[in-house]
Parts: C-alpha cells; structure tokens; sequence
C-alpha cells in the first residue's frame, strides 16, 4: 500500500508540463553506475496483514508483569484525557510552529507547558523540553560551562548511572574534567564535596531523590558552591516535587530532569521528556526552543518562538546547543498531566506515593532474607539488601510475574546483593503484600 | 486567548487519585518537604479538554492544510501507524526489563523490531550496521560527529576539521562543533553544489570529516558525489551523509554504494512519523563495517536458537547516547511504514516526490526567481528577490499564503539564497492540491507586482497577526506569573 | 550609507573613536541594518583587558546573535548600560547614544595599521 494519489492520466500531465516523457528521465542526473547495488526490501503489505504482524510482536512482550522497578523511570497511571487530546491530529501532524499565525494552539500550549515546569520546580525560566532526562542533564552542563568558562564538572555518585554514563560520552571530546564524587551511605557526602568545590569547577550536578531512591536538602551545598562560583545542577523526578522541597526553594541553578512520569508511557525507551529550568539570568545560555508572549499587530496577546537567535538555524557553529526539534508531543501530554491532576492531585498523588513505599517497606522488613530496607528517609523508592544475589532473585521473581526491581550488582561493585525498588500509585495493597509474600518464598528456597 | 491556568478555579479537579489503602503514613522530615504552593491550574476534565481541543482548532497541520515546508518532509502521517504503536505489549514495557535476568525472553517482539529495522535501514542506505539510538535528526548527527572523533582517535589520527557546504543545515556546524571540531565552510558553485575546486583546496590531512546532504538543501544533484567521497577518502577523513533529503532517492541511491562512512536518517521525515509538533522524532545512524565498532550500545543480536538479546560487548563503543535503544514508539511506526510501503512504495514515494516538485518548479519559474534553473530533486528552492523589489519579502508572501489556507514553505533557508522559498511538496500531496497552491503562489507574485501594499495587512483571517518578536525578545515573558 | 569620517573602521563592522588614550566603540549602521532590532546586548566586565579582535560582548537581535570584537586592545573602562536598558538605542543612534565600550588603549600605535579608514570601510561595504 503505497500514499500517492496520482492517477496514470495525472502523472502524464505533469511530466508533459514539466517537459520528460517519463519519471526516470527525472532521476538522469543520477548515473547507472551510482545505482543501488540492491534494494532487498520485502513487498508492501495490506494496512491488516502489518497490523496483524504488529499485534503479533507486541504479544511477544510482557506488559503485564507488576512493576515494582523505576530507576528514573516509572510505571504511573496515565488518565485517558491525556491521550485524547495528544492523539488529536491538529496538535501530532503539525510541525515546529515558525510561522506565528498558524500555529498559535501549539505555542501556546508549550507557553502553558513552560508555565507549569516552572511553577512545578519554582524556577525562574523553562525551555521547550529537550530529548530526555540524559541529554537535558548534558545541555546544563554545557551550560554552565558557556556561564563561567570553567571546565571541571563534579558529578555526584547519586545522579542516575545512566545519565553519567551519557555525560561520559557527550563530553568525551570535550576538554572537561568530569569528577564522580562517591556517596557515602548512599548519600551525598558533604565532607567530599566541599573538599571538591573549588575555583576551577563549573558546575556541581546532583539529583533528588537520588538514584538510590535516597531524599535530601542540598540548600548547604549550594550555598557553599555559591561562594566558589559553582553553578549547581540538580536532576529531579517530577512527582516528588508534590511534597518534595523544590530545586527553587534550594537556591538551586539549573534543575533539569526526566519528564516521562508526567504522562508519558514508558515505550520501551522512549520517546520520553527532559525538562530544564533556570534562574532568570540563566535564560539566554540556555539551550532549546523557548516560547514568548508578546502582542501581534493589533495588541492582542501571541505566542512566538523567541532568543531564536541562540539557535542551530541562525547562530550555527556557535549555537547553544546543536538540538532542532524538542519532545513537542511529550511536553504536551506533560502539560494536560499536570493540568488534570492540578495543585491538590500532585500533592495528593506525591503522599500516596510515599505512603505505599514507607507500606511496602514495612511488610519487606518482615522478610527473613531481606538485610535492610532503604536509607531512609525516600521517597517512593529504595535499595533493599538481600541474603541472595539479585540477579537470580530477579529470574525467579519474574517467573512469578513480578519485576522486583533492578539489581545493582552489574553498575555498582559490591552491591551484587542490592535491589532497587520502585512503587507508585498503581500498586493495590493486596499486590504489595502478594509481592512480599513471593520474594519471602523465593528468598527462603 | 485564555491560558489553562486563567481558567483556573480554586477546588476543581480534573483527575481523582485512588484512595489510599495502606495502613502506613509516610512520615516526612520538616526541612524536606516543600513548603511553597503548587501553582498548578484547578480544572475540571472538560476544561482540559475544552481548552486543548480549542488550541487544536486555531493551529495548521498537514492533516489539515498543504504543508510545503522545505527540509522538513511533511508527508501524510498514515493512521495505521498510530494504531500499531498503541499496542500495550509495546507502549507499557519497562526499557529495563531485557536487561534484568530472565527479562529478555519477555520483550522478544520489542527486540525483534530493533533488529529487523537495523536490517531494513541497512539495505535502504547500503550500509552494515545501524543503531536505533539517536533521539532525533541532530542527535543522530552528533552521534556520527562523534564516530568520526571515536574512530580518529583510535587509529591516532590528528584531526581537527571538519568540512560543511554553505548550504548545509545549521545543526551539521552546531554538531560538528559540540564534537570537538572547528568548522570550515566549503562555498557552492554556480550550479548550486558544492564546489569541488574549493573542496579540494580545504581537503588537508587534518579534516577528519565533511558532512554532505544529497541531493543537497536545495534540491539538488551533486554530479560529483563519487569523487567527493574518494577525494575525502584519500586525505583520510570520513564522509558523513545527512540523511534528511533521503525522501528523493530511495532505490535510486544509496549512501552507503558511493562512498559515504556514515548516514543518519530522519524517520520522522522520510518514514513518515509524525512531526509532532517538533518532536519526538529520530535519527537513526548507519556506519560502513570499519566504524561499527565504535557504534553506540547496546545492540540487537540474534542468538543461534533465533532468540534475540542485548549485546554490550564493543570496548571500543562511544556509549550511551540515549538511555536506552532510541525513541522505540517512534521506531515501531517507521518499521509499520516501511513494511505496509515495501519495497516498490518506497521507490514510488521518492519518485512521485520528485515529480510533484518538478511540477511545481515548472509551473512558477515565470513567477518567481528561480536560482538555479534546472531540475530539483524532492525540492525546489525559489527566490522573492523580484518581489522584494517591489517591496514585498519572502516573509510577506508566506503570510499572505497563511492566509489562503496553506502552510507557507520553508523561508530564508538556505542562507546561500537571498529571500529563500523553499518548496517540498512531498509525494502524498494530489496534483489538485498542487495545482491550487500554485495558483495562490501566481496570485501572491501578481499581486507584489500591482498591490503590494495589501501584504502588509497579512494574514488577515488568523486569530493574530504579525506578533512583535522584537518585543517578545526585548521584554521576556515566558511564563505566566499568575 | 553614510561613513563617518572621525572614525576608524573594522571588518566585523565595528567602529572606534580615539580621544587621547581613550577609544569609544561601537558597531556601524552596516551592522545595525543587518542585523535588525537590536533586542539584547552583553559585554565583558568593565576592567577586562582585551587583545586586538578578541571578543568583548554579544549582540542579539531576533534574526541574529553576532559577537562584538575590539578594534584596539586595551583594558575596558565601561560598557554603555543605556544600550543594556535599551538596546533599542544602538538602532535609532549606533554612533552616539549606542556607543558600547570605552577602553583605555595599550598599543594604538603599533594596531591602527589594522584598521580601516572611512574610505576603505565605505569601499568594503560596497563590496559586499
């Protein structure tokens, strides 16, 4: 099935217009010998026999599983509103909003999103949403090196290992110093930090909760940073800031994070949401598209892309940031999100949240097998040490029909024992006390 | 028009969270909890929905309206496509669970797709190994920059340049840069391609690479390609092919047959995913043998028993570039597409891709400039500058189009054109729909010549007009305070 | 385009006006036409020394963001924080009121032969 509409007696007209008697003749300037050496591809399909193909693969994954994992991703119910109105063609047909006039639902609804990034984080000024948590944590960095020229970045052991793992490879030909700095206990270790922060670091990157679930105020940290000229990055999970102190409130630089518990599926990876906030005076080093209000002609109120000037299309070479499109569709979906939920429902959302963990770690505790339950205080998520190695605890629990969490063996030495856990709204009390119930027997075999 | 959170009423709710039914009660530590407001909007579902289906209403898309925007391939966004990536055995898995214990054999389909797409991508760009990581077109770009920094540096090369043409896309520059290399612009020709005498000038044995899109940003054929590639080959760089205008050559031209080391593609252009908006996309990359090791991972391999699974063992991989396989419900709409076209509807969609602009081209080369007068490719770039003497810019006629019902092509791009138009009509666009676009186009170029003045008043039937960028730039407000 | 003939001229477009050991920079009309309204302007900290060429502030306008390069090198004395206010300024009178840096000169002397005179600035930009 192909989605040409020209009709043979068409496709005559147009190349007597344009003056060759046949398409090939359109292709000339191609030679035979630059012609494809294959072109392997196998024959379309009917729309049912991809749809049946497609239905066929995606019964091959197990979605059903009960998640009990998150790492930086996590399993949050999704109201149907959200994808009823992404799913409206005016708004995922359409394409970057450069021409003003015809594209004032889109800008204003990234305004709107900007708006509630901000009022979420109380930071000053958001961008449009760059590709994911990863690479948003990358443009911070980059920006505070374009802020004050340094080129040491000191990277906290509690930031997500997948993000450092990115960092890594972002500024692996950049002439960076990127410094990990150990936790201690699972924590940001103060003693080391300071010890760190000195007059040739850019910027100091650390993350609430952190990777090991693990909740903090960095207010001391940033106000020592401060001193030293230190930009402080901070990475958050979005649902937390219900009840969480907010990167605002800390005095925090940067805050950036993963947008994908805003109402975006977990996708198998993507496509999912970095978001990125800053102080005001922050607002031209930052990267992205970022949206403006302003007055048309006739002083009524708009929507543009503004500081375009900053951007790949005009600044080039110089650019902030090489980045073109954004996660427009994901950063919408954000926006109804936070939208439907509204200023009680985050809140609310954020304390059963915590509520179920500080349940789930109750009934762990109670678990022979189970060493100890968490660093308190966290959030909705925690380590759990086991008498068993945690990868063979993960089969086993899989084949229950459960995903128990992440083994930490495999990103950290030592921790071969460590599960990270993950609960959210989803979990009814009866699978969280099935779920104990499990671990217990497969801990106790 | 009202912002959400103008509608906001203190006590509305638009979503009830399920009641707690644990018996525990978190207890927070004071100097944790967040003390300032929430100032998210209090509405009800209707509101949300009311509110959004309204913005949807005052906005083009191609669904909607003719979308000629030059480089950017807005083709139709099939349906099915949607409807394939919905399913929850792809939209509710864990990207972590493959890499659990025992996590593999529960997300065969998933893995299936990246493998199969991986096969599917390298045959339609002939090359041998391809990673589903980048999250979109520049991305893919950055990702090939760094390849190319991978590859130099392994082999002890001293590098430090790397080669654009004048007409290249800004992110090709941009990546290039945050790569580690300086830039150095090669000029066109007067034929519109690269010039091949100023190439070899700049050809010196510190460029690492050059980054080429063919047929180039203004459509069109660059003769010399081959040479290009064997040229560059000699000084030891590697040639990187922007993959964006692939949408003019599928089974006519591949890449990876002429010489090129690494290929991005743009499935959100070419494999028809939507736009969004601006997003998500992605931007896939392709690498000739030599360079696969230093390809991003994880990657898709299929054990003996016809299992798939990750791979993670390339010591000399640049990393992550993603936190996972790439934008996978992206992917699984490019792979539905490719298979529902198959191979003689992808031939078909280049084909009919450069008929429609060749059409277009024929049809208004009396009415506008245009620069390089001879045959396009999927695009054709026009220039106002005889309507800008009379007064009237590229700018003007695309507002006078908004006002016709079309979405206006791309405008002041590429920069080596003066009032640049850029008009890609792409193959899923109807000769009627064409023919009326032209006709409004005639229209705007008479009326620059008799009228110009009515341009200024345009668009005139959009719910704004003209918004002063100046003062959105001057006097930042990018967010509502309340 | 008028070239105004105290002035001494570079190819970024930057104008310098040297009184004694002090010089007044600015961009020319060139620069300003090209570049539109002007919308932000930035510059290095007052009591920076800066080499001939080297970069001493950014310019924005919505189309364009171009860097502003000293003509003579010299320590920077102050940056115009009228045409911070309101960059506006630097459009209605880039030669007066939107002057952008004073420096204290180091080595005019031996630089001025870098320069260009009104005359081959008025030439340059015919050329372009």
């Amino acid at each position: 099935m192909n989605y040409t509409p020209h009709t043979p007696e068409e496709v005559k007209q147009m190349l007597s217009e344009i003056g060759v008697s046949s398409i090939s003749e359109l292709f000339e300037d191609i030679p035979v010998s630059m012609r494809p050496a294959s072109f392997d591809i196998p024959e379309g399909k009917s729309e049912l026999e991809v749809i049946r193909h497609l239905q066929e693969l995606a019964s091959k994954n197990s979605g059903d599983l009960l998640t009990f994992i998150g790492a930086g991703f996590y399993s949050h119910y999704i109201p149907a509103a959200v994808d009823a109105i992404s799913s409206l063609p005016e708004f995922y047909t359409a394409y970057t909003p450069y021409q003003p006039e015809a594209s004032q639902g889109w800008l204003q609804a990234i305004y709107e999103y900007q708006t509630a990034i901000c009022h979420l984080t109380d930071m000053d000024v958001s961008n449009a949403s760059l590709y994911d948590g990863g690479t948003a944590l990358y443009e911070a960095c980059m920006t505070a090196v374009r802020i004050n020229g340094r080129k040491r970045i000191l990277v906290d052991a509690g930031v997500n290992i997948i993000y450092w793992t990115m960092l890594k490879c972002y500024t692996s030909n950049l002439s960076l110093d990127m410094v990990k700095i150990p936790v201690k206990n699972m924590r940001a270790d103060r003693q080391n930090i300071y010890k760190q922060l000195d007059e040739r670091t850019s910027a100091i990157i650390l993350q609430n909760p952190n990777f090991f679930g693990c909740i903090d105020d960095f207010s001391d940290i940033v106000e020592y940073a401060h001193k030293k000229g230190v930009i402080v990055i901070l990475s958050v999970y979005p649902i937390s800031l219900g009840v969480l102190k907010t990167p605002g409130e800390m005095g925090v630089d940067i805050a950036v994070g993963e947008g994908q518990s805003l109402g975006i599926p977990l996708s198998f990876g993507g496509p999912y949401l970095g978001f990125m906030t800053s102080k005001k005076e922050f607002v031209r080093k930052m990267p992205g598209r970022i949206i403006g209000r302003t007055l048309d002609k006739h002083g009524r109120d708009s929507y543009v892309m503004t500081l375009q000037a900053r951007e790949q299309h005009i600044r080039r070479e110089k650019a902030t940031s090489n980045i073109c499109s954004n996660e427009a569709l994901c950063a919408l979906r954000a926006v109804i999100y936070l939208s439907l939920l509204g200023k009680k429902g985050l809140r609310e959302l954020a304390l059963i949240n915590l509520d179920k963990a500080a349940f789930t770690k109750e009934c762990l505790e109670k678990i022979p097998g189970v060493l100890k339950v968490g660093q308190p205080p966290f959030f909705n998520e925690f380590t759990v040490l086991l008498s068993h190695n945690a990868d063979e605890v993960v089969h086993k629990m899989i084949s229950k029909g459960y995903i128990p969490g992440l083994p930490l063996g495999r990103f950290y030495r030592g921790m071969d024992n460590y599960l990270l856990v993950a609960i959210t709204e989803q979990r009814t009390k009866e699978e969280i006390v099935k779920f104990a119930e499990s671990l217990e027997a497969v801990l106790c075999n | 028009m009202q912002l959400i959170f103008d509608k906001s009423k203190p006590e509305r709710t638009g979503f009830k969270i399920p009641k707690k039914d644990v018996p525990a009660t978190a207890k927070l530590p004071d100097n944790l909890k967040r003390k300032s407001e929430i100032n998210l909007p209090e509405v009800s579902e209707l509101d949300v929905i009311r509110h959004f289906s309204i913005l949807a209403n005052i906005h083009f898309c191609v669904d909607t309206h003719f979308y000629p925007l030059g480089s950017c391939t807005m083709k139709y966004n099939p349906k099915f496509m949607e409807k394939a990536a919905k399913f929850p055995g792809f939209e509710d898995i864990h990207p972590l669970l493959p890499q659990l214990s025992g996590g593999g054999i529960l997300t065969q389909g998933c893995l299936e797709i990246l493998y199969h797409m991986e096969k599917l991508l390298n045959e339609i760009t002939g090359m041998d190994a391809f990673t589903m990581q980048p999250l979109a077109g520049a991305h893919g770009e950055l990702t090939g920059a760094m390849i190319i920094a991978a590859y130099h540096r392994d082999k002890k090369h001293k590098k430090k340049y790397i080669l654009v043409p004048d007409s290249s896309h800004g992110t090709n520059p941009a990546s290039a840069t945050i790569a580690g290399y300086e830039v150095i612009v090669v000029p066109s020709d007067k034929n519109g391609v690269m010039d091949i005498d100023e190439y070899r000038k700049h050809l010196t044995s510190d460029v690492a690479g050059v980054m080429l899109t063919c047929p180039n940003t203004l459509g069109i054929f660059n003769p010399h390609i081959k040479e290009i590639c064997e040229m560059g080959h000699k000084v030891g760089a590697l040639l990187y092919y922007d993959g964006a205008n692939l949408n003019a050559v599928m089974g006519k031209l591949r890449p990876g047959d002429i010489g090129f080391d690494i290929v991005h593609l743009n499935l959100h252009k070419t494999f028809a995913t939507p736009h969004g908006g601006g997003g998500p996309g992605a931007g896939p990359v392709g690498v000739k043998k030599h360079l696969s090791e230093f390809m991003p991972i994880s990657k898709v391999i299929r054990r003996t028993d016809g299992t798939f699974c990750l791979d993670y063992n390339y010591p000399k991989s640049i990393g992550y570039i993603a936190p996972f396989y790439g934008n996978f419900g992206v992917i699984v709409k490019a792979y539905a597409y490719i298979l529902m076209l198959g191979k003689s509807g992808l031939i078909d969609a280049s084909e009919k891709a450069v008929l429609n602009a060749n059409y277009v081209r024929t049809k208004l080369k009396n009415s506008y400039k245009l620069p390089y007068d001879r045959r396009c490719m999927h695009e054709c770039v026009f220039s106002a500058e005889r309507q800008k003497e009379k007064g009237v810019s590229a700018l003007d006629i695309a507002k006078y189009l908004i006002s016709k019902g079309y979405h206006p092509p791309t405008v002041y791009f590429p920069l080596i054109v003066k009032e640049a138009l850029m008009i890609e009509p792409t193959e899923t666009e109807s000769k009627e729909t064409l023919d009326s676009f032209i006709e409004v186009m005639k229209e705007a170029a008479d009326l620059a010549e008799k009228k110009p003045e009515v341009f200024a008043d345009m668009p005139d039937n959009t719910p704004v007009q003209r918004p002063d960028e100046v003062k959105a730039a001057r006097d930042l407000n990018l967010k509502w305070n309340g | 385009m008028e070239v105004k003939k105290d002035l001494l001229y570079t190819k970024e477009h930057e104008w310098i006006r040297i009184e004694g050991n002090t010089g007044t920079i600015g961009i020319t009309n060139y620069a300003v036409e090209t570049l539109g309204d002007i919308t932000f302007v930035e510059f290095l900290q007052e009591g920076e020394k800066v080499a001939q060429f080297q970069r001493i502030g950014t310019i924005e306008s919505v189309k364009a963001a171009s860097d502003i390069y000293t003509p003579l090198s010299g320590k920077i004395i102050s940056c115009n924080p009228k045409v911070v206010e309101s960059p506006e300024i630097i459009n209605s009178s880039p030669y007066n009121e939107g002057w952008l840096v004073t420096i204290e000169l180091e080595n005019a002397d031996q630089e001025i032969k870098n320069l260009m005179s009104p005359e081959d600035y008025e030439n340059y930009i015919k050329s372009l």
